[in-house]
């Protein structure tokens, strides 16, 4: 499984495919989590932990256990 | 009397809503709780012309009407409440010109519930530096509502905002999204079933984990023909909602809001870059902290120098000009002294909550929780404990009012509860008079052993806070929903006004919500040091100038005996001895028992008391410290204040829950007894225990 987004490197871009919908706060769904969206890995925290995102314009930050079930493609190097 | 119209300020967290509040409002606000829980109520009357008043809530930030914490639950179960004093007859949505897109998710909820809403654009003063331009006829049209284009910085728009919320009546009702298209099946029997109802409002009362008014709820479950489904049916729905709602949002914004990238600056990620690095980012945060532990203890001790010596002159001045008698000195030696105990806090606080507001509007406050959120986890908190924690160093009270921004309540409730353990400066005085009796002058590596001590006891502080909340984490069978999604919000220049008003606000929420609680607690020392049972406190200078007669002392020495002996046969000195028995297997006296008793009101107390036990005339610590060196205890002889009496002080005074305020505050924050309450009986009995343990040892 290296097609998740804990799995993303530093400034790369990827296109969100899917979200396990019952593991992902729904909070996060509403701020633009969603399958089709773009996400850049901004900058992460000691361990990869937590990660900070700019996912379709909004800039948050998730832990790695809930990125673990958010599933992409990579698209590019940012 | 004018007509009054309520009106709603609803929108996402760091959308300005608050500024536009303030605008709105002026000075005209006031700041309370909604009734049974802590989520602040904050309203104002803004006017708008012919008589019209406006009564504007700002409600609390939240992402959408699915409320994940208590704050935004507030949000909704107004909004689903007709009956509802406060339910408004137009809702603001408050958005950001930069997060358009995701600010309009819940603009479109509310509109769905058929209530009048109309949009405020904020922060346009940023377009230009963002290359975004907006056509607002189109917008308007596209999404069925008017819009104002506000700057909070620039103050431009605020005028255009009154005049629209004025013609609310104008606003047109019509619902973003058709609900039943979210499933058909589903929809079409929610509705045969109530047929009278409007189906985007039942949605949200059956998929809301918090109880809104417990008929709606019952009612829904009260249908036998009607089958819900499942808790992870309920989710893939909303997020198929979630969907449709995101493709109506980017239709609506398609002609009418394009951004040129090739324009935009971004000072954001040079910031970023520094400010959250796996090194640099600590760095920063530990010299920030650095600077405020400086404003907290250096500069607010001018300001409380000047007001501990205003009240102690307020003090003698009133008990110089009243006629002497039970009240003056209940004025003089209670009430005026307990005022000061709530007046000397108010620098600090004040200064905390300038960094802390400061931190916060600026943005910054999110890049520590991002920083500190791995570390904090391992204990079973969140990265958003770091603040409290931070704050309690200075005053446990506003380090728990600090932790209301934590979604998670069992991270919430585990920080509130570890917090007092921290060292806070009223631990300060008495820690530095015992050490300065029991630790040598000697230096160890080029550290002296009295900086050393002093500085294990703050990391002991922290050291308890983290273990317990560790164990804390593992006992406590809490059930809430542990998710961590932190907004990391744009860099902005903090407002002066947004900043001024925060500080006005949470210095006077302090003042008078703890404030009355010290207050009455030094009245009830007051009595009780004041008044004893019994021939021997009535007959006080009887007995001591009959006792001293031979000796020729002064009129002043003679007072301070007389002082001395009522207070050992006051009702608090009878305590005192009372508990003697308890306390001298800790290598205590009945005088320091005093102190400790008299501490539970608060730690700094203890230094007084002894000051007054000692006949010391004057709170000058050099001349308690001597009267101190020379006790004897009258049981083991030799010196009550050694090596190991004074470890085991130091050690009751740096786990032991003492403090009233915290208390009360705790009492508040939970909205229940049961968790201040196991705070005192397991830290008191915890610290009584290693005090043991020390003295025992260490005699």
């Amino acid at each position: 499984m290296e097609n998740t987004l804990a799995h993303l490197k530093r400034g790369e871009i990827a296109l969100i495919t899917d979200v396990s919908s019952i593991h992902i706060p729904l909070k996060l769904l509403e701020m633009g989590c969603l399958p089709g969206n773009t996400v850049q890995l901004v900058q992460v925290a000691p361990f990869q932990d937590p990660m900070y995102l700019n996912i379709n314009g909004s800039h948050l930050a998730i832990r790695k256990e809930t990125a673990m079930h958010i599933l992409i493609e990579k698209v590019s190097h940012g | 009397m004018g007509k009054q119209i309520n009106v709603a300020l609803i929108g996402n967290p760091n959308t300005g809503k608050t500024s536009v509040f303030n605008a709105l409002t002026g000075l005209n606000q006031k700041v309370g709780n909604y009734p049974g829980i802590t989520v602040e109520k904050k309203e104002g009357v803004c006017k708008l012309s012919r008589g019209l008043k406006a009564h504007i809530i700002d409600l609390p930030g939240t992402y959408s009407l699915n409320a994940s914490s208590l704050d935004e639950s507030v949000v909704i179960e107004l909004l689903l409440n007709k009956n509802d004093k406060d339910f408004p007859d137009v809702a603001v949505v408050v958005s950001d010109v930069e997060n358009l897109k995701r600010n309009l998710l819940i603009f479109t909820q509310i509109k769905d519930l058929e209530i009048p809403t109309l949009l405020v654009i904020n922060m346009a003063d940023r377009m230009a530096y963002k290359g975004i331009s907006l056509n607002i006829p189109n917008l308007e049209e596209q999404l069925n509502t008017k819009i104002a284009l506000v700057s909070t910085r620039k103050k431009q728009g605020i005028d255009e905002l009154k005049q629209l919320i004025e013609g609310y009546k104008d606003l047109s009702t019509q619902p973003c999204l058709d609900t039943s298209e979210i499933d058909k099946d589903y929809f079409s029997s929610l509705h045969k079933a109530f047929p009278n109802q409007l189906l985007y409002k039942l949605w949200l009362v059956i998929t809301q984990d918090v109880n809104f008014g417990k008929t709606d709820r019952n009612e829904i479950d009260a249908v036998a023909n009607f089958k819900t489904k499942n808790k992870a049916d309920l989710k893939r729905l909303q997020q198929k909602e979630t969907i449709k709602r995101y493709q109506f949002i980017n239709n609506a914004l398609k002609k009418g809001h394009t951004i040129d990238t090739s324009k935009a600056k971004d000072l954001r990620s040079k910031l970023d870059r520094v400010l959250t690095h796996k090194i640099w980012g600590y760095a920063i945060f530990f010299f920030i902290l650095l600077l405020m532990f400086q404003a907290i203890y250096d500069w607010s001790g001018i300001p409380m120098d000047f007001i501990d010596e205003t009240f102690a002159s307020l003090s003698e001045w009133t008990k110089n000009q009243l006629p002497s008698g039970a009240f003056t000195d209940l004025l003089a030696e209670g009430i005026i002294p307990g005022l000061g105990g709530i007046v000397i806090f108010i620098p600090q606080i004040a200064f905390l909550f300038l960094f802390i507001s400061v931190l916060e509007e600026s943005g910054y406050m999110s890049r520590v929780v991002f920083l500190m959120d791995r570390v904090m986890r391992r204990f079973g908190l969140s990265g958003k404990s770091v603040v409290p924690l931070i704050s309690g160093t200075a005053c446990a009270i506003p380090a728990v009012m600090a932790t209301r921004n934590i979604e998670s309540w069992k991270e919430r409730l585990i920080t509130i509860l570890v917090t007092p353990f921290t060292t806070c400066s009223a631990r300060l005085p008495v820690y530095l008079i015992i050490i300065s009796l029991v630790i040598p002058e000697g230096h160890f590596l080029g550290l002296g052993y009295q900086a050393l001590t002093l500085m294990l006891l703050y990391l002991l502080g922290f050291g308890a806070a983290v273990g317990s909340a560790y164990i804390l984490n593992k006992i406590l069978k809490i059930r809430s929903k542990s998710f961590f999604v932190v907004e990391m919000p744009n860099y902005k220049l903090p407002l002066f006004k947004n900043v001024a008003l925060t500080v006005v606000e949470k210095t006077k929420s302090f003042v008078f919500g703890a404030g009355k609680i010290i207050l009455a607690i030094s009245i009830i020392l007051w009595f009780l040091a004041s008044y004893g049972p019994g021939d021997d406190f009535n007959n006080a200078e009887e007995i001591i100038t009959t006792k001293y007669a031979s000796q020729n002392l002064s009129e002043d020495e003679l007072q301070q005996h007389v002082a001395s002996f009522k207070l050992e046969n006051s009702f608090i000195g009878i305590t005192g001895r009372a508990i003697e028995p308890m306390i001298s297997p800790l290598g205590y006296d009945w005088k320091i028992g005093i102190a400790i008793v008299s501490s539970f009101a608060a730690r700094e107390v203890f230094v007084g008391t002894l000051a007054t036990i000692y006949s010391v005339g004057s709170d000058d610590e050099a001349t308690i410290k001597n009267r101190m060196a020379a006790e004897i205890n009258p049981i083991l002889g030799g010196p009550l204040f050694n090596f190991a009496s004074g470890i085991s002080l130091l050690l009751f005074y740096a786990f032991a829950m003492q403090c009233m305020s915290t208390l009360a505050i705790v009492k508040k924050e939970t909205n229940s007894w049961k968790w201040p309450v196991m705070q005192l009986v397991i830290m008191s009995s915890f610290a009584y225990i290693v005090a043991l343990m020390a003295f025992q040892f260490l005699k």
